[in-house]
């Protein structure tokens, strides 16, 4: 197996695609947003209790390659407890971490999807459950897809 | 004459495309529905066509413009020839199978249907076979009824038909081979069966034209669909066969130069069929590299195309069921050169993803078959496809790049 290939399914990544955290509809979410990827059929559903302006739960639901699902699985871990603001950062180092290849200074599980900026056609599997997240951040009704973001 | 005779033996040395490496082994192009790769002969008539002959078609009077047109009505009756229409002036060169059936939804259907009429499709139906009749349902008030599908074995419930074919079904649109089942529809069946219920038929034969003999008489059906690119030719050319009388029944779809016989500020008349449904001008570089394909395959003899690509297409199919945790999705015997499949707990992006690492070409997804794929309770499978260049040693390749993939993602847990 090649190194790209190895980079690419890391064992954190597998583990997260193996053993979803956090999968499925929570009752209590008072926001929620879909997401989809016309061009691969992704799906992803992502549920969000707001409490303030803190995240107090987040849950996914969703089908997809191992990258999105993984992806999707490592954020709800990632955004619990933040506020939106946090989380609109974080979420632009995951950006940086999957279009350049470069791991953040501290460490952190998101340096596991450096992996991707070797197979571009794969960004927009690891981007699609952040896209979700920050549109029901927002409050925007409209579904989120990989098709009108940059990627 | 190597070029125009080429042997089942060294087939593979026509298809520049396919001598190379793929992230260190040799490419094994199993991508063959979504597009196949293209013979020197091909390649070699567009180029000729480019570097000797290319000038505007029709109404030239000079020595270029007449040879372009001579080229390209030659390639017209070529491709008539090739599915045995009775007229060359029964095909239209279009962009590929999406927009022949676009064609006959705007023009046919725009002009036959209204209110209370009913479009039958089936159940299996490529997005390209369903979504341009959606959308001439919505404009006339005609509405949309399915063949289902039988379960993985992927038939047609053909007990269904008689109770679906009523006399408000006026058009009735199937496809030929079904892009990610692989099953053979029994077309010539389907076609006097709706024609006893006054239904006019639209196959899609996108994924049979290259691989099998297509013949419109013998299928008798009214109109029939293909692509260039999936049967050894270019991009951008198709072809729409319509039988005559239909066709002189039907208004222009789009219009401009080349479709007119007068024209007056405020009204024109229409050129008689094809031309009526050929505006602007025509792609006759790449219709001309359209009929080069023709003779390709002719020469290999579309018979042997069947059993070769078949054969191979049951062979992938017995070899990887034995897989552990492998669904595959078609019939087990007579089908189509193609298999799709998934594994349980493995999705088909990451399965195109590590054959690719095997420098094998795959495709993976919806095979823009969303409706059937939800029926068969999948998001997305896996699909081998195959063509005349293709071997046995390729479907070792396919099945032991698969177990590896299984062997790795089992060992993830």
């Amino acid at each position: 197996m090649s190194s790209d290939l190895s980079d690419l399914y890391q064992q954190v990544i597998l583990d997260h695609n193996r053993r979803p955290r956090n999968r499925g509809r929570i009752p209590s979410a008072n926001r929620a947003a879909h997401g989809d990827n016309p061009s691969c059929g992704d799906q992803c559903d992502v549920y969000i209790r707001l409490d303030g302006n803190k995240i107090a739960d987040i849950s996914f639901d969703g089908s997809g390659c191992a990258i999105s699902m993984a992806s999707a699985s490592l954020m709800t871990t990632q955004l619990k407890g933040k506020t939106a603001a946090e989380a609109g950062a974080l979420y632009e180092q995951f950006h940086k971490i999957v279009t350049t290849g470069e791991e953040p200074d501290e460490m952190s599980d998101l340096g596991a999807f450096a992996g991707v900026h070797a197979f571009p056609a794969r960004i927009k599997c690891a981007t699609l459950s952040w896209h979700a997240a920050l549109n029901a951040l927002s409050g925007d009704p409209a579904p989120a897809t990989t098709e009108s973001h940059t990627d | 004459m190597s070029a125009t005779s080429p042997s089942w033996e060294r087939i593979r040395e026509e298809f520049p495309a396919l001598n190379q490496q793929v992230n260190g082994h040799p490419l094994v192009y199993l991508d063959n529905a979504a597009t196949t790769q293209k013979p020197r002969a091909v390649i070699q008539a567009l180029d000729r066509f480019y570097a000797h002959d290319n000038a505007n078609v029709h109404r030239g009077l000079h020595a270029l413009s007449m040879r372009a047109t001579d080229a390209y009505e030659g390639a017209r009756a070529r491709v008539a020839a090739f599915v045995n229409a009775a007229d060359p002036g029964e095909i239209i060169f279009t962009r590929g199978t999406t927009e022949s059936i676009n064609l006959v939804a705007a023009s046919w259907g725009g002009a036959n249907l209204g209110n209370g009429d009913v479009i039958l499709l089936t159940e299996m139906e490529h997005h390209s076979n369903l979504v341009p009749w959606q959308l001439v349902a919505q404009r006339t008030g005609a509405t949309l009824r399915f063949v289902p599908v039988t379960g993985d074995d992927g038939l047609l419930d053909l007990s269904s038909l008689d109770r679906l074919l009523t006399p408000e079904v006026k058009v009735f649109g199937f496809t030929h081979v079904s892009n990610s089942l692989g099953t053979i529809n029994p077309v010539a069946e389907l076609c006097a069966r709706a024609r006893r219920a006054g239904a006019v038929t639209v196959i899609d034969a996108a994924q049979s034209a290259g691989h099998m003999p297509v013949d419109v008489r013998a299928i008798g059906c009214d109109f029939l669909a293909f692509s260039g690119h999936k049967m050894a030719g270019v991009t951008g050319i198709g072809a729409l066969y319509g039988r005559r009388a239909l066709l002189e029944s039907m208004p222009p779809w789009q219009s401009g130069g080349g479709m007119i016989s007068t024209v007056d500020l405020l009204e024109s008349r229409w050129k008689p069929p094809p031309e009526r449904f050929e505006a602007g001008t025509p792609n006759f570089a790449d219709a001309v590299a359209l009929g080069a394909a023709c003779d390709f395959l002719d020469s290999l003899g579309r018979e042997s195309i069947r059993a070769h690509d078949g054969a191979l297409a049951r062979t992938a199919y017995e070899r990887l069921s034995a897989l552990p945790g492998i669904r595959l999705i078609g019939p087990p015997g007579e089908r189509g050169g193609l298999v799709s499949f998934a594994f349980r707990d493995i999705h088909a992006h990451d399965v195109v993803t590590f054959a690719d690492e095997d420098g094998i070409a795959l495709r993976g997804g919806h095979h823009c078959n969303q409706p059937l794929m939800k029926r068969l309770g999948l998001t997305s499978t896996a699909r081998a496809s195959f063509f005349v260049y293709n071997e046995e040693r390729e479907i070792d390749a396919l099945v032991a790049s698969m177990r590896r993939t299984v062997r790795f993602f089992g060992a993830a847990g």
